[in-house]
């Protein structure tokens, strides 16, 4: 275990605990940022260097960024987010108890059942040609097991997202503000000038 | 000497490089744009304007660092440097000419493509954290309006480029490039290619898809209070941004350092820069010429016209591939 390790897994600890205790929901944001660029640099040492980039496209790149638009639409103030009748701290510590316990004991089950795997070494270096199938990790590797071995799970998370993508539209009705207003206004005006040929008559 | 030592040393010149032609992309653009509007542009300090880069930098350096009351101290002072951050760090992986001493680049990644999409993707960060945390109501429709625009338009990239990648059958740049020896990929992918270059305008928040800053109605959008220093360091973020989306056009379009013609009496590191510099032209020609878009008409642009073409092309191109072999 060298620097390459602890660095981004003492970074991915600290902005865990720095998401859920800052003070400003866009601290939090900013905090999971770190976050989730230290899990691709850890991606990234066990040389899947596909997920590592999507890791960063599609959660820092555009699910982290949506949180930010939401956030920063909401408390445009700075002043932090005061704290409303909320039980949860009675239940923290008991609950962290509780979920340290069970990931303790999947750790041991899965350590004892398999073995504790170890890192490929220097896999980043010796990695084959770009992008071609056979290499660990890589693109190529990576697409083949997706529409391969895990078509399935694969076929019905995209079915799951585009029924959200429909529930969205529906939701959302088919108007948007803008277009409404510009039928409001051309109303108004016909209105207007029907009232101004009655007044000629 | 040790890899570390190597990448520093190869980081330091790059990063001069990158600074430099930053300053003269700004001189340039100002006195493109007078010529074009029929003024000379920037011609009083030293021979043609020539040293106003160093003026501009001394005047911003002297001027004073100010922050409004309301601004939130840790992220106004920090979103500068992330926007400077994700601008300088993708070239680390931009290689700039192969030679039979190896690839001239800082690091050569398997997945160059991705890794680019995925640190210009971070490039919103500096912008939208700049703005909120300026605590006024500018900056901030600024940054919302960049944060949409961004999202939006990074998907129509990311299809566009996702057609070159089929065609070259690869996601490492250099890979790209040798694969573009006979025929540069603007030709079998031209869609592809107006997408990524209305995208790749729309992602550095230029004009015509500059409302982030729009000055006619929020006054400079996210960057009205910063001042100094700071202001300049969201500048040079804006002007290395537009150096990257050259970089990458003609890296995956136009042959990267792949001579036109068979004309090899040019070294390809010369046909890349002036590949890059013909880009740098293109995108100052529009800005003498083109309207700001208003803001329903960008995003309907986006999603309803960008990205179906975008689709349709990854679509086609992945059909055609198929069915050859």
């Amino acid at each position: 275990m060298s620097a390459i390790f602890w660095v981004p897994a003492i970074v991915l600890v600290a902005s865990a605990v720095w998401t859920v205790t800052a003070s400003k929901p866009v601290y939090s944001v900013v905090a999971l940022l770190l976050n989730f660029v230290a899990l691709a640099v850890l991606f990234l040492t066990l040389s899947a260097e596909f997920l590592a980039m999507i890791q960063l496209i599609v959660y820092s790149g555009a699910i982290l960024v949506l949180f930010l638009f939401v956030i920063a639409l909401l408390s445009s103030g700075v002043a932090p987010l005061s704290l409303g009748p909320n039980r949860l701290p009675r239940i923290v510590a008991p609950a962290a108890i509780c979920v340290a316990v069970a990931l303790g004991l999947v750790l041991a089950g899965v350590a004892t059942s398999h073995g504790i795997p170890a890192p490929p070494r220097a896999a980043y270096a010796n990695a084959g040609s770009a992008g071609m199938p056979g290499v660990f990790g890589s693109v190529g590797d990576f697409g083949k097991a997706l529409f391969t071995t895990y078509l399935l799970p694969f076929e019905v998370t995209a079915l799951i997202l585009m029924v959200a993508v429909i529930g969205t539209i529906v939701l959302a009705g088919d108007e948007t503000p803008y277009v409404a207003s510009r039928r409001r206004a051309e109303q108004n005006r016909k209105a207007m000038r029907e009232a101004i040929a009655r007044e000629g008559d | 000497m040790p890899l570390w030592l190597i990448v520093l040393i190869k980081s330091a010149i790059l990063l001069f490089i990158v600074v430099t032609s930053f300053a003269y992309a700004m001189l340039a653009e100002r006195k493109v744009m007078g010529w074009m509007q029929l003024r000379p542009g920037p011609n009083r300090v030293g021979p043609w304007g020539l040293m106003q880069p160093a003026a501009d930098a001394a005047k911003l350096i002297l001027k004073e660092d100010l922050a409004p009351r309301t601004a939130d101290p840790l992220l106004y002072r920090l979103a500068p440097f992330v926007s400077l951050l994700t601008a300088f760090s993708v070239y680390a992986i931009i290689p700039f000419d192969v030679t039979s001493a190896g690839t001239w680049s800082i690091g050569n990644v398997n997945a160059g493509v991705l890794f680019l999409l995925a640190i210009t993707s971070l490039g919103v960060y500096g912008i939208s954290l700049g703005g909120w945390a300026s605590g006024s109501k500018f900056p901030l429709l600024g940054s919302v309006r960049s944060t949409a625009q961004m999202i939006s338009y990074e998907l129509g990239m990311g299809l566009a480029l996702a057609g070159v990648l089929l065609v070259a059958g690869t996601t490492s740049l250099d890979g790209i490039v040798s694969a573009q020896r006979d025929l540069w990929f603007f030709i079998p992918q031209f869609v592809a290619f107006v997408v990524y270059v209305v995208t790749a305008i729309a992602e550095t928040n230029r004009v015509p898809f500059d409302l982030v800053e729009a000055e006619t109605e929020l006054v400079a959008g996210f960057h009205t209070e910063y001042s100094g220093l700071r202001f300049g360091l969201f500048f040079i973020a804006e002007y290395v941004n537009m150096l990257t989306v050259s970089c990458i056009a003609s890296l995956l379009f136009f042959g990267g350092w792949n001579a036109p013609f068979g004309w090899t009496w040019l070294p390809g590191i010369v046909w890349f820069l002036l590949k890059v510099a013909a880009f740098m032209f293109f995108y100052i020609w529009l800005r003498a010429t083109l309207p700001r878009f208003r803001y329903d008409r960008l995003m309907a642009f986006g999603w309803k016209v960008l990205l179906p073409i975008a689709t349709l092309n990854v679509v086609v191109t992945a059909v055609v591939i198929a069915l050859k072999g």
